[in-house]
């Protein structure tokens, strides 16, 4: 079976167009009232929960045939879950695709965002497993959208309070809670803390939460703060090394595991900034100088 | 010297004709009553009489039929049934509290003792964890919490522990009134001791204004200075503890007192 | 409120009271009637009259703890027998002590606070509360290492001597005793003899219940037969 044979029985980007529209006035009101959770009827998708449904039906329902699509999974382009919702959208929107950071302008992501600054007119999709950042430690919906109503945020601040009394520091490493524009309290989908600075970017950023049937937004260049302590000020944390492959000091790490005696390198989880930094003749401790030619 | 119960000063809380109904069953019905500064009001009868129900309403946890629960805000006497939600909340997070019946419906199971305890500061903007903790410190031993179990969690703690904990969370932002379900129920008799001395001093330390609601009327009479005595949604008797318990008036009241082991 | 000696600190007015049972066929059973009496600051008036003629009856009403059916009584300026319970709260706080027979506390509390409670009450220093029921515990020969323990485990003529300092630990213008001199010795007796003396002195009305004739002879100005405030029907 080839792709125009599938293409040829569903509509374009899979969705129909009345779920693309309901999905779009969904986008809209989370634009317009950043970090706020949108709840959106979620549909049935040809991949299971937590493979992305969320980011996978926002997606569906932004793309143009002239866009160019990436799709990372915690930063890289070539793992199981980025390579089959890549070719899910070459088969169903024919739309090209591009492992380019720089060139995409539709970048869905699960748990990184690109080491390279998005400019304006780019999007950036996450996929979200859980959108609440209060449920864990409030069970109730009807109760944690009260709270968000309400602006009663003090419980999230308890949970990073049990942080610094059991490991004396905010151990919370990914999935750190921001505030938006001063007014919702957000789970910004388990990105590394690391990247909590860059939420504040030119780029358009779109949350869904297939499961949970939430979408939430961050315009461009909206106020996103992670909260913290006065004595416990928020900290980026990666491990204190530089890539073994391009020598990167200052992008965020994978650890990969070399051997059984306990060999181990340390690799940009960015594999596009990796590959660019060769590219341009960088070289880490392990790595290989690119061929020029 | 301060005076708790100032004559010249109006009411902390004024309930006027409060009623709630459940279909045709009455849960409360024509409740009114004046609450001072200070006063600790005990709310007795027997299961279903209604006395829960009216705790809830005047605590907003359930919206009556009708009434008034007017509560002093600056000299000012406003009503909290027709308030906002936000309002109605925010009040219920720093001038009143509320204890528990069963602790692990007032604390939070799965943060430590410190957090809990923390959580209304924080909720009130407290941002300074060395402060927060600082102050949940000194709660706990306020409530006789050792300072070495501020990072357990309740779970590791007994049922006095727990309730005190409740206590420590609640009162941690000075709050001016404090309604009490059955406090000392399902405790040992010699931690339910040690409770009553513990609320007594805290009473009398902070000025507290306390409703409790209890089928106990030993705790009554140690702890309230004035009771309301309820059967089938309707107030039947009220006054002095001690002349209630000691001269019941109503039929209901006389039966109640002389069911009861000596008090 | 500060009382004149000689001047009127209690005063009953024509009180009458009632008992209705309602578990017995709601019975009305009347128990006084058209009882007065006066007392001024600086004097001690007893109560006599045969067990059961009322005599803690009109001790209780006094205090509040039982309702009168009719009449006044006044205690300084509030009358007891139609007053709001914070107005009886703030008497029995600021203007009249009680001594009752029974002492009834919470149970761990240690002796030295259960005594030095009413002067917290009304804002009294611990160390001073403190100070105060010491003295008044070390006169009544309660041995010091009793003091950190709860009465509830003295002995009943330990327990009356710690409700006496109790009692006593305020000097209040107006005072009640019920039976204070009953089952002590003669060296707490007599204590309690001049606790009552210096509370007089300073001005204190006091109605008491004494038994031991002695000791009311010794303190009591004069006596009320409450054999005259019975119900004719059941006399």
């Amino acid at each position: 079976m080839n792709a125009e044979q599938i293409s040829g029985e569903y509509n374009f980007a899979y969705l129909d167009e009345q779920t693309k529209r309901m999905i779009r006035r969904a986008l809209l009101k989370g634009l317009a009232i950043p970090g706020y959770q949108v709840p959106f009827a979620s549909r049935e998708m040809p991949m299971p929960y937590g493979w992305g449904t969320g980011g996978v039906q926002i997606s569906a329902a932004i793309l143009v045939p002239e866009d160019r699509f990436k799709v990372i999974d915690q930063g890289a382009d070539d793992t199981t879950n980025a390579v089959s919702i890549r070719r899910f959208f070459e088969k169903v929107a024919q739309v090209e695709t591009t492992e380019k950071t720089a060139e995409a302008t539709v970048i869905q992501t699960r748990h990184r965002i690109p080491e390279r600054d998005l400019h304006e007119g780019q999007v950036l999709v996450y996929q979200v497993p859980i959108p609440e950042p209060l449920r864990f430690l409030e069970p109730s919906e009807v109760e944690t959208r009260k709270m968000h109503a309400l602006e009663e945020y003090g419980l999230m601040h308890v949970k990073l309070y049990e942080d610094i009394a059991r490991h004396g520091e905010i151990a919370t490493s990914y999935a750190y809670p921001v505030k938006v524009e001063g007014r919702y309290v957000m789970d910004p989908s388990p990105i590394p803390k690391f990247d909590n600075p860059k939420l504040e970017m030119a780029g358009i950023q779109l949350f869904g939460a297939g499961r949970e049937q939430r979408i939430y937004a961050i315009p461009p260049h909206t106020q996103v703060v992670s909260l913290d302590f006065e004595d416990y000020p928020f900290q980026r944390m990666k491990a204190p090394k530089c890539c073994d492959l391009c020598g990167a000091g200052e992008s965020y790490l994978d650890e990969v595991i070399t051997d059984d005696a306990g060999g181990r390198m340390y690799v940009c989880s960015d594999t596009d900034f990796c590959r660019e930094r060769r590219e341009a003749g960088h070289v880490g401790a392990l790595g290989v100088a690119e061929d020029a030619a | 010297m301060k005076d708790m119960t100032d004559i010249g000063t109006g009411p902390l809380l004024r309930v006027e004709g409060l009623a709630k109904y459940y279909g045709a069953r009455v849960g409360c019905e024509g409740v009114s009553f004046d609450l001072y500064p200070g006063e600790v009001m005990g709310i007795v009868g027997e299961s279903g009489s209604g006395k829960t129900t009216l705790l809830n309403c005047l605590a907003g946890h359930l919206a009556p039929d009708a009434g008034q629960v007017l509560f002093d805000r600056a000299g000012q006497l406003v009503d909290t049934v027709t308030m906002s939600e936000p309002e109605r909340r925010m009040l219920s997070r720093t001038d009143w509290a509320f204890v528990h019946q069963h602790a692990h419906e007032g604390l939070r199971m799965n943060v430590s003792a410190g957090g809990n305890v923390g959580e209304r500061l924080m909720g009130l903007g407290a941002r300074h964890y060395g402060k927060i903790r600082e102050q949940a410190v000194d709660w706990l031993g306020r409530v006789e919490i050792a300072e070495d179990r501020v990072d357990d969690r309740p779970t590791a703690f007994s049922g006095g522990m727990r309730q005190r904990l409740q206590i420590a969370r609640n009162l941690v932002t000075g709050p001016r009134l404090v309604f009490m379900d059955e406090p000392t129920g399902g405790l040992d008799v010699s931690v339910q001791a040690r409770l009553l001395d513990l609320l007594r001093g805290l009473v009398r330390e902070m000025g507290l204004s306390a409703i409790i609601v209890t089928h106990d009327l030993a705790v009554v009479r140690l702890l309230a200075d004035r009771l309301m005595v309820m059967k089938s949604g309707q107030v039947v008797e009220t006054g002095l503890t001690d002349q209630v318990l000691d001269d019941p008036q109503h039929e209901y009241t006389q039966l109640l007192v002389s069911s009861v082991l000596q008090v | 409120m500060k009382q004149e000696q000689g001047g009127t600190m209690i005063s009953v007015q024509d009180v009458s009271k009632t008992f209705t049972l309602h578990n017995q066929g709601a019975a009305v059973i009347p128990v006084m009637e058209g009882a007065s009496l006066q007392v001024a600051a600086g004097e001690c008036v007893a109560l006599v009259g045969a067990s059961g003629a009322g005599k803690s009856t009109l001790m209780r009403m006094i205090y509040g703890n039982y309702l009168s059916a009719s009449g006044r009584i006044m205690v300084g300026e509030v009358d007891v027998a139609s007053a709001e319970p914070r107005e009886i709260l703030r008497l029995r706080r600021e203007v009249l002590g009680y001594v009752s027979q029974f002492l009834r506390v919470v149970p761990r509390v240690a002796t030295l606070d259960v005594v030095a409670e009413p002067l917290l009450a009304v804002g009294v220093t611990a160390e001073e509360a403190r100070a105060r029921a010491a003295d008044l515990l070390g006169r009544l020969n309660i041995p010091e290492r009793l003091w950190g323990l709860s009465p509830t485990t003295f002995s009943g003529g330990e327990q009356q001597r710690v409700n006496i300092a109790r009692g006593f630990a305020r000097q209040y213008p107006a005072m009640l005793l019920d039976e204070p001199t009953a089952s002590l010795d003669a060296a707490n007796r007599e204590q309690v003899m001049q606790l009552i003396e210096e509370a007089k002195a300073r001005g204190a009305a006091i109605i008491g219940i004494f038994h031991d004739v002695e000791a009311r002879d010794r303190v009591c100005d004069r006596a009320v037969d409450v054999t005259g405030f019975t119900p004719a029907k059941v006399a």
